[in-house]
């Protein structure tokens, strides 16, 4: 034993005064700014920030990766020893042994060339070279795999990366970092690439990891709901600093700076029964070369004083729980929000958005919009090269049927290859269907001739995902606009009126009309794609996920728009998400897939409060909710494994496979769910389709 | 109505540029761009001047470019003959502003004509697929294997005494195919991005789609593309002169005038400097205005933006 293995009493990593400087066309972008933290063993800190706030420069200084370029300043002492200034050589001693790292995309995190039980035994060989024998790794390779919870991991372990799942390679990747038994894991943000039920089971493994090894775990994310159950102590950055810091439910529970409110108030939350309003952080964070003096966030604060443009706050004490636990905030306000507690939506001033005209309507008497009967879509699989043949086909869709009405929202939902996508694909298409129907404001889609379809593609609109991707980067927003009205033959003096008003509608302001999209932030740019979508004033909005690739901040705006255009355009949306609190938030009903089927369709509210089918139930547990008392004693349903192949479905219920209830039940009863597929049946405004439905409050 | 502009506002405070009154379109915007552009302007220039000298020399120049003169043979250039003379004769100031009057124009519509014909072969093939994809692509393989001059050699009775102009299109029609194919590979990937199916749900039609959308987002390879093939085009000409048909003796092109003055290069350097020297220009002249295009085009390219401090670098960290 070397004197650095020897226990150490004390924070594992302490951090003081870092500073991290980048040079950049524009002079030196100082990223990190005074950032000090400290971490015992075992203890979990997050931290929590917005993109570009230095969350990932800090840790990535930690580790020692940073670019020659950087100018690191400051301390990090890792159990005692200070890191900074240490060449790679010993660094690399350090880095995978006693500090290990996960990355947010576990795809780039893993060679593609080699199978995962090698990586893994890579990582003990690389240090324990000598006192371990190549068969010694590969066996412990396995048994760190069982550890992460990767079945048959004998056979698994010879399997290579794009073999796995991403949450099975986000848990190969925990695997490699926890191999060497560390005392520090970096998570950066490890969850953020996944399907929210997977992202609860990487979550439970992370904790897992810690028990094993005891190690202290930092966790970087932007998400506060992600963090509220599982670390102990937070830290919120913003611009390069930390701006508060404090137990876990000091600071969810008392917010001591209006960032943090606002990024609390931010999140549509699972266990908010009536809507309220979100708050949307307006704004983007500071450039980060020239700071002007006073608060960084004074710009963007809605409780600005001008005594807060004169000089930056320094972190200070506002309140002390238990011993030496102290709750610090970065704001000279914090005095007022303490006497005051007010809720975010207050500071923030969000007015509540009304309903649309037609809500008042029953629904029954409203007009179909939208609707789809027993939509099949199937692709064929085929091998073969030269002769190419038949195997098999994959049924994407299979058999779904709902219905949109005017002035209301359906929120379809489900995980990742469930047939979500190429459900909007088929409605989108208007074209022959392979089965079922479709209709568009009472038009059945597979007769349409070339001008009618043209006529609905008007009143039919589309929002997608990845707002850097929807918008074509070689056009100026002003064209971006212009285009489906000119496809549609408006004249060219309506455009140029029309394209302005757009701009407003969405919070835009009229000049960006001449600006390119990459000039834009992602927020911003999803407010084009909306408008585009709105040039026509639709009756249909569809949209694809438009949030999951947006920070919780900026999501929030965006939602809120999307409300306003609801309640004041009359407008109908069909909105797919996997996130079911974004769902509850923004729509009326919802319809869960899965599969290529719907397992449960209702109204929002009942199918929230008292889901009935088992995955429903597994959803919306895994859903966090931002608050860690509620959330250390929320029960969560963890799914096993993960989507069967929908090449190959199971037989009879194609849930049974990882259903709990199923696994729970006696083997005589489990018959009918292998045999026969449950029929969508229930009582009013709320269905589902399982053979043993039994309501279950999960939030 | 609660929407707020403040999201907009924060979002760049460092260029309050003055609301225009209608929001330019994307061609003048380009334009905008390009002509801010110094370099791109002067390689514009360059091109033009070279035709006017090309064209406008015998007002000027005493001599002319077929008529030998036969009192100086293979002369130095001197006071009376600019470029110095051949060794029966000729002028080589005249003969390279004769020469570049065709090299000019085929260079230039070889360019323009192959990297259209690549373009819109390539971006239909790989836009539509199927059995378009397949013909399409099956001809450009079957251009790729053949080599060109046989088929040249073949069909060139045929073409004898025709205009020199039947060059461009033998050029243009023998220079496109690899880039069809990195055109069709492109298109494949922009085929699935958002902005295109956004396009095409939004009703615009197929060949629209290419237009406005593809093609505009390969327009660097495009360019970079095009410039090349005016350089190669100049010089591939004098392959397909040896054929026989085109630019015969005693007319000249540049290619030509290259081809038979590269022997001499050493001995007497006049007779392939000069034509040398004129094809550089020309294609320099050419790639600056391309670069300029390129840089129009796209709207990444921060030469072309007005100056303005970036704002999004701090978030990159």
């Amino acid at each position: 034993m070397t004197a650095a293995d020897k226990p150490f009493d004390g924070p594992v990593l302490e951090v003081d005064d870092l500073r991290v400087s980048f040079p950049s066309e524009d002079g030196r972008v100082t990223a990190v700014r005074g950032l000090g933290y400290a971490v015992s063993p075992g203890e979990v800190l997050g931290i929590v920030g917005e993109s570009g706030s230095g969350k990932s420069v800090s840790s990535l200084a930690v580790m020692g990766l940073l670019p020659d370029s950087a100018r690191v300043t400051g301390s990090i002492r890792f159990q005692g020893r200070e890191l900074l200034g240490l060449g790679d050589a010993e660094l690399s001693r350090l880095r995978g042994r006693r500090v290990s790292m996960v990355f947010q995309d576990p795809l780039s995190a893993l060679t593609p060339v080699y199978t995962v039980g090698d990586q893994i035994a890579e990582a003990l060989l690389a240090h324990g070279r000598g006192r371990v024998s190549k068969q010694q790794a590969a066996n412990r390779a396995v048994e760190l795999l069982d550890l992460v919870g990767i079945p048959n991991a004998r056979e698994r372990a010879k399997a290579f990366p794009h073999e796995f799942s991403g949450g099975m390679r986000q848990r190969a990747v925990i695997a490699i970092a926890i191999a060497n038994d560390p005392d520090l894991i970096i998570a950066d943000e490890p969850t953020t690439a996944l399907d929210v039920t997977v992202q609860a089971q990487v979550l439970e493994v992370l904790k897992t990891a810690q028990e094993v090894t005891g190690a202290g775990i930092v966790i970087i994310t932007h998400d506060l709901g992600v963090v509220a159950g599982f670390a102990d102590r937070l830290m919120v950055m913003y611009a390069g600093r930390a701006v508060e810091t404090g137990q876990v439910d000091e600071v969810y529970t008392r917010p001591r700076m209006p960032y943090t409110l606002g990024l609390l108030g931010s999140i549509p939350r699972l266990d908010a029964a009536e809507k309220q309003p979100l708050v949307p952080i307006e704004g983007q964070p500071p450039s980060l070369t020239d700071l002007p003096p006073g608060c960084p966030f004074a710009p963007r604060c809605p409780m600005v004083v001008d005594a807060c443009l004169t000089e930056e706050p320094p972190l200070s004490l506002v309140g002390a729980v238990g011993a030496g636990e102290e709750h610090r905030a970065a704001c000279i306000r914090s005095a007022d929000i303490a006497e005051r507690d007010p809720a975010a939506a207050e500071v923030f001033g969000v007015a509540t958005i009304g309903e649309p005209a037609i809500a008042a309507v029953p629904r029954a008497e409203r007009e179909v919009v939208l609707s789809v009967e027993d939509l099949v879509k199937s692709f064929p699989v085929t091998k073969g090269t030269v002769f190419r043949r038949r195997v098999g086909e994959v049924r994407a869709v299979d058999g779904i049927s709902f219905d949109i009405r005017a002035g209301e929202t359906l929120g379809l939902v489900g995980e990742s290859g469930c047939g979500k996508t190429t459900t909007l694909m088929e409605i989108l298409g208007l074209d022959k269907l392979m089965g079922g129907r479709i209709s568009v404001l009472g038009e059945p889609t597979d007769r349409l001739d070339k001008a009618r379809r043209k006529a609905i593609r008007r009143d039919l609109q589309v929002v997608f995902q990845d707002p850097q991707a929807s918008l074509d980067p070689r056009m100026p927003i002003s064209d971006v606009l212009a285009e489906p009205m000119q496809v549609h033959g408006f004249s060219a003096a309506r455009i140029a009126e029309r394209v302005p008003a757009l701009l407003d509608l969405v919070g835009l302001r009229r000049e960006h009309g001449s600006r390119y999209p990459a000039e834009f932030s992602g927020g911003q740019r999803q407010r084009i794609g909306i408008a585009r979508a709105l040039a026509l004033r639709p009756r249909l909005i569809v949209l694809d996920e438009p949030v999951s690739a947006l920070d919780v901040s900026i999501q929030a705006g965006v939602i809120n728009l999307l409300d306003e255009l609801k309640a004041e355009l009359g407008l109908s949306y069909l909105f797919v998400a996997h996130d079911l609190s974004v769902v509850r938030h923004i729509a009326d009903r919802v319809a869960v897939m899965y599969l290529g089927k719907i397992v449960e369709i209702g109204e929002v509210d009942r199918v929230f409060a008292a889901p009935e089918h088992p995955y429903t139930q597994a959803l919306l547990s895994a859903i966090p909710i931002p608050d860690p008392a509620k959330e250390r004693v929320r029960e969560r349903i963890i799914l096993t494994g993960d989507l069967p192949s929908p090449a190959d479905p199971p037989t009879g219920c194609r849930f049974h496979t990882r259903c709990f209830v199923y696994a729970a039940m006696p083997e005589d009863r489990r018959s009918v769910c292998v045999d026969t597929e449950p029929a969508l049946n229930g009582s009013g405004d709320h269905s589902s389709a399982c053979h043993f439905a039994r309501s279950r409050e999960v939030v | 109505m609660t929407v707020t502009d403040d999201g907009a506002a924060t979002a760049s405070p460092v260029d309050p540029t003055p609301v225009t009154e209608r929001t330019p379109s994307r061609g003048k915007l380009v334009l905008r761009r390009f002509l801010r552009r110094k370099s791109a302007l002067f390689g514009l220039v360059v091109v033009v001047l070279l035709y006017a000298v090309a064209f406008s020399y015998p007002l000027f120049s005493p001599w002319d470019y077929a008529v030998p003169d036969y009192l100086a043979f293979l002369t130095p250039p001197d006071g009376s003959h600019w470029f110095g003379t051949t060794k029966i004769g000729e002028d080589v100031f005249a003969q390279v502003m004769r020469g570049l009057q065709k090299s000019l124009t085929i260079g230039l519509l070889v360019g323009l004509l192959s990297t259209s014909l690549a373009a819109v072969v390539g971006a239909v093939a790989g836009y539509f697929g199927g059995w378009v994809d397949r013909v399409l692509m099956w001809l450009v393989d079957l251009l790729l294997v053949l080599p060109s001059f046989l088929i040249i050699a073949v069909a060139s009775p045929a073409f004898k005494g025709e205009s020199w102009l039947i060059f461009v299109v033998l050029l243009a029609g023998f220079s496109w195919m690899i880039t069809a194919r990195i055109v069709r590979g492109m298109t494949l990937t922009l085929r699935e991005r958002e902005y295109v199916k956004a396009a095409r749900f939004m009703g615009q039609s197929p060949l629209r789609v290419i237009a406005k959308h593809i093609v505009p987002n390969m327009a660097s390879l495009l360019i970079i593309d095009a410039t090349i093939t005016v350089g190669a085009a100049v010089l591939a000409e004098t392959g397909l002169s040896f054929f026989g048909f085109g630019v015969q003796p005693p007319d000249v092109s540049l290619g030509t005038l290259i081809a038979s003055g590269t022997e001499s290069a050493i001995t007497y350097p006049w007779l392939f400097y000069f034509p040398a020297g004129f094809l550089v220009v020309f294609v320099l002249a050419v790639n600056l205005f391309g670069d300029g295009l390129r840089d129009a085009l796209d709207p990444s390219a921060a030469g072309s933006r007005k100056r303005e401090k970036k704002i999004d670098k701090g978030e990159r960290a």
